[in-house]
């Protein structure tokens, strides 16, 4: 039977902490095996990306598999881009069957952005209808109606974009995945506090758990870049300078510093219910945030 | 109306290459006016086939040019029918419907496509297109303001924007306008948000079965028609 950890966290008053780790392009998962185990006992749950912007990897549900293998707690991203309805509910059955409980609904990056732009981009759903087709398969039925043989139980994410440029029609999704039974949202990166303080005060109206998103620049130039070419990300100018100030191969380390100082202040002053810890590909440093941002999860 | 554009010369000559008697043929509607094979365009790729024959190259095509109303349409395919007995293949300057309405009524002889047929739409300024209709059988318009997300959102979502969306433009190109931010304006300017506001479930991608048949039956007429 399933063990609902994350769930059961979802529903204390602990400042829940959440990260992500990508999986390799290729069948050496020797590195993720790596960085699950660091952060497995310092995280609440570790997200598992589906082929982040586009580009072909191995695939979430696999790494997945790898983090409960490994004993942690993993998060089933999954996204509408690559899958029909079949496809979806089939991998669902799967997750649920090896108790992998946690889902994180996504439409999913754009084909045009990653690595196989020649691909047939699938999204014969969306989101807000993924997770709806979830809470249908919980009811014992597939999305057309049909009995299953044994029913499963998730626990439902998604994702917001407190910072985004035109934030209404955002909201108005994020009510309507709130409707379609998310009980937690990770935010898209970041970095200023304004505005998730601005989203925090009308999210509070509803009975869900909010954790902010947090990006680890490496440098000035990953912060431009992903500006230009990552989806939903908005790193603001200062940030940049901030990065650009430090001698080369310091990078890194203020990129953590400015991630610590971000979750510092939204414990502090309790911005959100937790943070979700986006490295992109400096997993190994997640605890070293952690320990300076002083936050530690509680253990059971 | 339906926006094609032509086939680069090099590939046509391929195409053409084992036949000897070619006829260029042109289609007078949606071809015609989007500048990729009305009967302007099949002259000047006449020219371009002589100029690039007589630079070199062993072929000695022999050309003849035409131009129908609509190739779609059997009853315009009829004047077709002495020329294509003197040809070996017809060139298509039409739509991929009319190179195939050509394929079925003249089974004797091959058709190659002069176009590339890309999408339903229309021309924003001179010289650009721009895709309005996927002629997805399940027109959902009304809730949209009249902006289509199947066809302008490039995910075709339907519950509102991706996150990807930023300067009111979209993720996958910066150039391109994100479907959900003008369906946001124009429904808010319209006073109709609580349409967004709705859960759209998953489409039916059998509304109409591919490959599609529309068979018209009688619209029955309500009281105020009669």
């Amino acid at each position: 039977m399933a063990n609902a950890l994350f769930e059961e966290k979802l529903h204390s008053d602990e400042f829940l902490v959440t990260t992500e780790i990508g999986p390799p392009k290729g069948v050496d998962v020797s590195e993720m095996i790596h960085h699950i185990d660091i952060l497995k006992d310092k995280v609440d749950a570790i997200n598992v990306t589906d082929h982040q912007s586009s580009v072909m990897r191995f695939p979430s549900l696999g790494g997945c598999l790898l983090v409960k293998e490994c004993g942690g707690e993993p998060i089933l991203q999954m996204t509408c881009r690559d899958r029909n309805r079949l496809a979806l509910q089939a991998d669902l059955l799967l997750a649920y069957s090896r108790s992998i409980v946690n889902v994180l609904c996504l439409t999913g990056d754009s084909i045009d952005v990653g690595d196989h732009k020649e691909a047939k981009p699938v999204f014969d759903s969306d989101s807000v209808q993924l997770l709806k087709m979830i809470r249908t398969l919980e009811s014992g039925k597939d999305v057309s109606g049909n009995d299953l043989k044994g029913v499963p139980k998730f626990c439902l994410g998604a994702s917001v974009h407190p910072e985004a440029d035109l934030i209404e029609p955002q909201l108005i999704k994020f009510e309507k995945k709130v409707a379609a039974g998310a009980q937690f949202f990770q935010t898209q990166g970041i970095f200023d506090l304004a505005s998730l303080r601005r989203f925090m005060q009308y999210a509070s109206q509803f009975d869900i758990k909010i954790l902010a998103g947090i990006i680890v620049l490496a440098s000035a130039r990953m912060a431009k870049y992903m500006n230009d070419n990552v989806p939903g990300i908005i790193v603001p100018e200062a940030i940049i300078d901030e990065l650009a100030s430090v001698e080369k191969g310091k990078g890194l380390q203020k990129g953590i510093e400015i991630a610590a100082k971000l979750i510092r202040t939204i414990k502090e002053e309790n911005l959100s219910h937790g943070i979700h810890i986006m490295a992109v590909g400096n997993e190994s440093v997640v605890p070293d945030i952690l320990e300076a941002a002083e936050v530690e999860v509680a253990r059971h | 109306m339906i926006v094609a554009e032509q086939k680069p010369l090099p590939e046509i000559r391929r195409m053409i290459s084992p036949y000897e008697r070619v006829l260029i043929l042109g289609c007078g509607t949606c071809m015609t006016v989007c500048d990729a094979g009305g009967e302007r365009e099949v002259s000047f790729l006449h020219n371009a086939l002589r100029v690039a024959q007589s630079k070199g190259g062993n072929e000695a095509h022999h050309f003849l040019e035409s131009t129908l109303k609509r190739q779609c349409e059997p009853e315009f395919l009829e004047m077709l029918v002495d020329k294509v007995g003197e040809v070996d293949v017809i060139l298509s300057l039409g739509c991929g419907i009319g190179v195939q309405a050509i394929a079925e009524r003249f089974p004797d002889t091959p058709v190659l496509p002069g176009v590339n047929t890309s999408f339903m739409g229309i021309s924003s300024e001179q010289g650009v297109w721009d895709e309005r209709c996927a002629a997805c059988g399940d027109c959902r318009l009304e809730d949209t303001a009249g902006i289509c997300p199947v066809t302008r959102c490039t995910k075709g979502i339907l519950n509102g924007p991706c996150a990807g969306t930023k300067n009111g433009k979209c993720e996958a190109n910066k150039d391109m306008d994100c479907a959900w931010v003008l369906i946001y304006k124009r429904l808010e300017r319209l006073g109709q948000l609580e349409k967004m506001r709705r859960y759209y479930p998953m489409r039916n991608f059998r509304a109409i079965p591919r490959p599609k048949r529309l068979v018209r039956t009688p619209v029955a007429l309500g009281e105020d028609d009669g």
